[in-house]
């Protein structure tokens, strides 16, 4: 019997191979951008472990050059004589991968090699396969796949030889020293101390990228739900008639549901694991650019070969699986519900579609309302996601019912009998159609909202590396005498000279680098506040406060007006709040005599200079002062280089917005489609009563341009809505910064054009098809009334 | 005795409360008899036929049809019941479209466990559906979507047909060739045939006619 009865329901896609092509593409687009996303972000965390497992560096205070340079081998030694407990280690690229030297004797860090219980080999370098298949010939490697991809540990005698190293990279300052062992500035005064926790974590800063993605992944994840739950809702009120007369012969009820069930599950199974596959593609491709973004931002290193991970590809195919449930439990439960009796009626469904147009208003207020309690009151990271949620949705439900009003309202005012009907008639498509639309909404507004923040942190980083890279050469001094024939130079030059001091560490119970500046032209003309006092720069320069960036503003809880204690004599008021986005950490920038008073040993290790011949004043700081080429920085290159490492991410970005479209135009052609087939009946009196096929199909197009229109218009304020919340509440809750808003009317036009295209196209194919509808199609409407 | 309604009452309510269809109606039927049930529109016609059916459940009274107490069974039972024992036609044909006009034929034999393709052959040929078979009911007029609705009912071998207005949607010559056509094969199988009408013409052709008036046998 159940044979008999599942080869009846299957029979329901074999005649509408649209309709089953529709839900699996729904299914397979959900799952591939989630799992796609999901795939990158996985590869990108399991780098992340795998690096943090082979040299867990940020545990460790370290010591650096304050050139930038390489510590002599000498200033080693020098630590070790005088008590100091300290590790070498040396890093060195050689063919692009990593090398990382360390004293298996003394290095503190989890070295991640040892652990197989292995003898440490001298003259080999370990690393994971890929990495060592690139190393071929130039040592003899061990693979340990636990080691980081494109990084390689050996001995640091190995990688000397094997890169030429000069000198030491950084060296490690074991956890337990002498009590007795003389201060830093005696033995190695060209050597800075980084304490642990200073070094940024690599996690926390990448979050940012991650969050955008995953954000990307789960709107189109809703976007492709979209047209999964139009495609259930058309199946199953398609088959009602069905189902009604495979009751009334005898198929018992509970035996139908397991069926509908099991079927529409199974598909939904075939959908996804489609999906994960192109999920796959989508990551694999785009996983070089997504890598390059976060070594260039982040200095993260990620594999660029992707791996087939069950944590990603079970997870898409579970949560297709729950959402396909979701969607199939409210059709479920109304076959369940539905008396044996019921009126097959062939639009049926769109009636009980209009009317629940009132409970989705109902809906879409209370969504709104909770949206309105939120922005006034809600504080947080989980609050703005609410926020961001209540808004998108709400907006979303509301859609249906004010399309209908305006709808309505170009009904009333159109003239002839033509217009009046086109758009009474693009009224009755509303029901049919407004999971496409809503899904158009979504993607138009996700894409106006996610562009607008994303060009507004262009433009902000744009003016931040202005400010703060605006001095065209940066010179980093490796003593204090240095640091004092190089000011000689320059001043004699005439020059204005930015002199930088800088320490880690903590104010308010925070991790912070306090700055000691010479206030000048570049800061007051160059540096943007996101809040700040009167004669702001006056008073820092006379040493009467002090200003700190937003990161340690919102952490502290401390802004303009608020003292900052920066020794036990010594709390200034803040006079500004600068924004920072370059950075993770607190920073406090004071006048330099205020810093000497408070660092009186320290002296000027960085210097920003403003000259309009770089190269000249180049050669001559290196003839005159003696400093290495590598010490001097073409702030132009650096910027250059900053700008370029962005652009890559918002190639991203920009994919998955196009991908993101490019599924809400998917909707709008299913749902189109798909409701093809009702279409007939509506049309053909229509045409009966003179309309041409030709001019019936222009005005379907133009109905899903009028309809684009609309949610175009809907999108805007929605989009810009969201971008405000992005900038705003999440970017301050989950990156402690907030950024201001631009806005950009060309791109959002253009915008409004693709959508627009996009819902053309969409169209295209339907309309085309009707316009070829033969005569004797639309004639057989009126002999099936009979 | 095939069928047996006795002192059966069905309600339906709405807002104003519950409007009684039928009041008290009993009456029978034996095995190869066929009976007519006319009556006025909402004089519970259709609501005896669906009571008979399995489909709908009385307020009152007990039902009785092949020997199953209609009254005392379950959704389940009531299901093998249909499967089994009784077979529709109904005046909106009710054919899966998705289905070629074979399948529509086959499908409830086969949910009956009576798959037997000699007889659905026969049945085709006897209604004149031989080169319709691959067709699918779209593809059909109203008067062969008619006869492959009986086809199925019949190829099942129910004992009871329940047809309710089979010629309404039919031309008055074609609605002559269906019901001839039904009643010669009913005949032949020795099923009983229960149908409900508007039309005196297909009252005539019956063994019995009963009307309804006002939920009671007039």
């Amino acid at each position: 019997m159940m044979r008999a009865c599942l080869g009846a329901l299957v029979s329901h896609w074999r005649r509408n191979p649209v309709q089953l092509f529709a839900y699996l593409a729904g299914l397979a687009l959900a799952t591939a951008l989630w799992s796609g996303v999901q795939a990158i972000n996985s590869e990108a965390r399991n780098s992340y472990d795998a690096a943090a497992a082979t040299l867990s560096e940020g545990q460790y205070d370290q010591l650096v050059a304050r050139s930038g340079g390489a510590i002599p081998l000498a200033t080693y030694v020098a630590l070790r004589r005088s008590g100091w407990m300290v590790s070498p280690m040396i890093e060195a690229e050689v063919r692009g991968v990593r090398l990382i030297g360390v004293d298996p004797l003394t290095t503190p860090v989890s070295f991640g090699v040892g652990d197989t219980g292995a003898a440490p080999e001298l003259d080999h370098l370990f690393a994971n396969a890929a990495t060592a298949r690139r190393l071929a010939g130039v040592a003899p490697v061990t693979v340990q796949e636990t080691v980081g991809p494109n990084m390689a540990i050996g001995d640091i005698g190995l990688v000397q030889r094997l890169s030429g190293a000069a000198g030491l990279t950084r060296l490690f300052v074991l956890p337990d020293q002498p009590v007795t062992r003389p201060a830093l500035q005696d033995v190695a005064p060209g050597l800075a101390l980084q304490p642990s926790g200073q070094q940024a974590d690599i996690g926390q800063l990448t979050d940012s990228f991650h969050l955008n993605l995953t954000a990307f992944g789960l709107l189109s994840f809703a976007v492709g739900l979209f047209i999964v739950h139009s495609t259930i809702g058309l199946a199953f009120e398609q088959r009602r008639g069905m189902i009604r007369t495979l009751r009334s012969i005898g198929v018992p009820l509970r035996g139908l549901v397991v069926l509908i069930t099991a079927e529409m599950l199974f598909l939904a199974l075939v959908g996804a694991a489609l999906g994960v596959v192109l999920g796959y593609v989508i990551a694999a491709l785009l996983l070089p650019d997504v890598a390059a973004t976060l070594r260039g931002l982040y200095g993260a290193e990620v594999s660029g070969t992707l791996q087939l991970r069950a944590e990603w590809w079970l997870s898409g195919l579970a949560l297709a699986l729950l959402g396909t449930a979701a969607a199939l439990a409210g059709r479920i439960w109304q076959v369940a519900r539905m008396p044996v009796l019921a009126s097959a009626r062939p639009r049926a469904w769109v009636m009980a579609t209009a009317a629940r147009f009132r409970v989705q208003s109902a809906g879409a207020v209370a969504l709104l309302a909770v949206a309105g309690v939120l922005f006034a009151v809600g504080d947080g990271l989980l609050a703005a996601f609410a926020l961001l949620g209540c808004l998108l949705i709400g907006a979303a439900l509301a859609l249906p019912a004010l399309a209908a009003m305006v709808l309505s309202g170009l009904q009333h005012r159109a003239r002839g009998p033509v217009a009046m009907w086109f758009w009474a008639d693009t009224r009755q498509q509303l029901p049919g159609l407004s999971l496409a639309l809503m899904a158009l909404l979504l993607a138009v507004s996700a894409n106006i909202g996610v562009s607008t923040m994303v060009s507004s942190f262009r433009l902000t980083f744009v003016a931040f590396l202005d400010q703060r890279l605006a001095p065209e050469l940066f010179v980093r001094v490796g003593s204090k005498n240095e640091s004092a024939a190089l000011r000689q130079l320059l001043d004699a030059r005439g020059l204005e000279v930015l002199p930088l001091m800088s320490t880690s560490t903590r104010v308010a119970g925070q991790p912070v680098q306090v700055y000691g500046i010479e206030v000048g032209p570049t800061y007051r003309e160059n540096w943007a506040f996101v809040d700040a006092g009167a004669d702001m720069w006056d008073r820092v320069q006379a040493g009467a406060a002090a200003v700190v960036n937003e990161q340690l503003a919102r952490r502290a809880n401390l802004w303009v007006g608020d003292r900052v204690t920066l020794s036990p004599d010594l709390a200034l008021p803040i006079a500004g709040v600068v924004g920072d986005y370059g950075n993770p950490l607190g920073q406090v920038v004071v006048a330099a005599p205020v810093y000497a008073t408070l660092y009186p040993d320290d002296y000027p290790g960085q210097f920003g200079i403003r000259t309009s011949t770089p190269d000249a004043l180049r050669r001559a700081i290196m003839d005159s002062v003696g400093l290495p080429d590598s010490a001097i920085i073409d702030q132009a290159e650096i910027k250059a280089l900053s700008l370029g490492v962005f652009e890559r991410t918002f190639t991203v970005t920009a994919v998955l917005n196009v991908l993101t479209l490019g599924v809400a135009g998917f909707a709008i052609l299913m749902s189109l489609l798909t409701l093809a087939d009702l279409r007939v009946p509506q049309l053909a009196p229509v045409w009966a009563l003179g309309l041409t096929r030709r001019t019936l199909g222009r005005l379907e197009l133009a109905r899903a341009v009028a309809l684009a229109g609309i949610v175009f218009v809907c999108a805007l304020p929605l989009g810009l809505a969201l971008a405000w919340v992005l900038l705003s509440r999440v970017n301050v809750a989950a990156f402690g910064w907030q950024l201001p808003m631009f806005l950009f009317p060309a791109d959002y036009g253009w915008l409004g054009a693709y959508a627009l295209v996009a819902a053309a196209l969409a169209a295209a194919w339907p309309a085309w098809r009707l316009m070829r509808t033969p005569p004797a199609r639309l004639l057989k409407v009126f002999a099936h009334e009979r | 005795m095939l069928l047996e309604f006795q002192s059966v009452t069905k309600s339906f309510h709405d807002a104003d409360g519950a409007i009684p269809v039928l009041r008290g109606v009993s009456f029978e039927l034996r095995a190869g008899e066929t009976l007519a049930l006319t009556g006025e529109s909402g004089s519970g016609k259709s609501t005896l036929m669906h009571i008979a059916a399995g489909l709908d459940a009385p307020d009152g009274g007990a039902v009785r049809v092949a020997g199953h107490d209609l009254t005392a069974m379950n959704d389940a039972a009531l299901a093998a019941f249909r499967r089994t024992e009784v077979a529709l036609v109904f005046q909106q044909f009710n054919l899966i479209p998705s289905l070629t006009v074979g399948a529509n034929i086959a499908l409830q034999a086969a949910l009956a466990g009576a798959d037997d393709p000699a007889r659905q052959e026969m049945l085709v040929a006897r209604l004149g559906l031989t080169e319709h078979v691959h067709k699918f009911p779209e593809a059909l007029s109203g008067g062969q979507q008619q006869r492959v609705a009986i086809a199925r009912a019949l190829a099942a071998k129910p004992k009871l047909l329940l047809a309710d207005e089979p010629t309404g949607n039919l031309d008055e010559a074609t609605a002559d060739q269906v019901l001839e056509q039904m009643l010669a094969l009913v005949a032949q199988t020795g099923a009983a045939l229960m149908v409900v009408t508007h039309s005196p013409t297909v009252a005539a052709r019956m063994d019995r006619v009963l009307h309804l008036r006002g939920g009671l046998l007039a």
